[in-house]
């Protein structure tokens, strides 16, 4: 069916390969991966190319991205964690580059599969531990005992903080996936409203006005989801980094 | 400088001074770093907005998808499943004042923003 709302997010393979009974085909995701991080460079060395005292409109734009985050960084998890900075920017650009992808007919949404914001969600979770216990050695630790609480309570306590630092993974890979996913779904639904009413009679035509501009609203919406995504996404990591560096800041 | 915007404003040279003026008479925000930062904060709330919901139900799943595995070591089924599910509640709620906390730390004046957390 031509407007089966699932289809979209269907895999296919390009190039089949198959190394030590791992399926690690070429698929359309991996060409849109490919896609997001070779523009994402290409722009961002080309804005940046010209390093003008005075920047141009794609230099300015580059900068602008550099400082937003740069501030969320700095806000978040004060100046030790710039070094941080290049993943923080890395993912950023990536999610954001690939969700705004996404907006385009006939493209393919990477951030839609959940294996995909799973890794994302997991490489700043491990790099969290890795670096708290590198930083902190066993006082990272401190992070499931909250200061000021007495020794009876830590036994209910700090059960509920391992499972809220446990939880944080998943609600970060969840969120961004449900929101993409969700979003086009919706989309593709309410633009096959529009060929579906269409296709009976005047009626039909003059009704299928409604569906045309709740479509029109929702791909504002969608683009705003695309950046606040990335944005989520983004500040989240800034405030787990944050707990590597101070385990005992809250 | 005093003396040299007193020449000046006569000859409207200072870059400065004829900006204001032009924002005042265009009755826009004059102060830009006002300005960011109640974007800033208008940014933050919509964030806040698509957390809170996600972290509150992922506090229960992963509660109790602990004390599943648990039970599953200790074959008690379903004592420590329960037990967890139930902190995980607790950690579900404790997430969601969190957010709040950090949104309340945002919309007070306060610019450290490892305060509070």
């Amino acid at each position: 069916m031509a407007n089966d709302p699932i289809k979209q997010f269907e895999l296919k393979e390009y190039i089949p390969l198959e190394i030590g009974g791992v399926d690690i085909s070429f698929t359309n995701s991996s060409l849109f991966m490919v896609a997001t991080v070779v523009v994402t460079s290409a722009f961002l060395l080309w804005a940046t190319s010209g390093r003008g005292m005075i920047p141009g409109r794609a230099q300015s734009l580059a900068e602008m991205a550099y400082e937003f985050i740069a501030n969320m960084l700095r806000d978040a998890a004060g100046s030790q964690g710039m070094v941080f900075f290049p993943l923080v920017f890395s993912l950023f650009m990536f999610i954001l580059v690939a969700n705004m992808f996404g907006m385009f007919p006939y493209f393919f949404t990477v951030t839609s599969h959940i294996i995909v914001t799973v890794a994302l969600a997991l490489l700043v979770f491990f790099t969290v531990i890795i670096y708290g216990f590198y930083k902190n050695g066993l006082t990272f630790l401190k992070l499931f005992v909250p200061s000021g609480v007495p020794a009876p309570l830590l036994l209910i306590v700090v059960p509920i903080e391992v499972i809220s630092f446990f939880s944080r993974p998943l609600s970060h890979s969840v969120r961004l996936f449900a929101n993409m996913l969700a979003g086009h779904i919706t989309l593709k639904v309410f633009a096959g409203f529009i060929v579906s009413m269409g296709g009976a009679g005047a009626l039909g035509v003059a009704g299928a006005i409604l569906p045309f501009l709740m479509t029109l609203g929702l791909t504002g919406l969608e683009f705003l989801v695309a950046f606040l995504q990335a944005y989520v996404f983004t500040m989240l990591t800034c405030m787990y980094l944050n707990d590597a560096l101070h385990p005992d800041g809250h | 400088m005093n003396d040299r915007k007193e020449i000046d404003r006569g000859l409207k040279t200072d870059l400065d001074g004829r900006l204001r003026e032009i924002n005042q008479r265009l009755g826009r925000d004059i102060d830009p770093e006002v300005k960011e930062k109640s974007r800033r904060r208008n940014s933050a709330g919509m964030a806040l907005a698509l957390r809170v919901a996600s972290e509150f139900v992922s506090s229960i799943l992963v509660g109790a998808a602990i004390g599943y595995g648990i039970d599953w070591l200790l074959g008690s089924s379903p004592w420590v499943m329960i037990v967890f599910l139930l902190l995980g509640f607790a950690a579900g709620v404790l997430n969601v004042m969190r957010s709040a906390g950090d949104f309340s730390t945002v919309h007070d004046i306060k610019d450290d923003g490892n305060e509070g957390r």
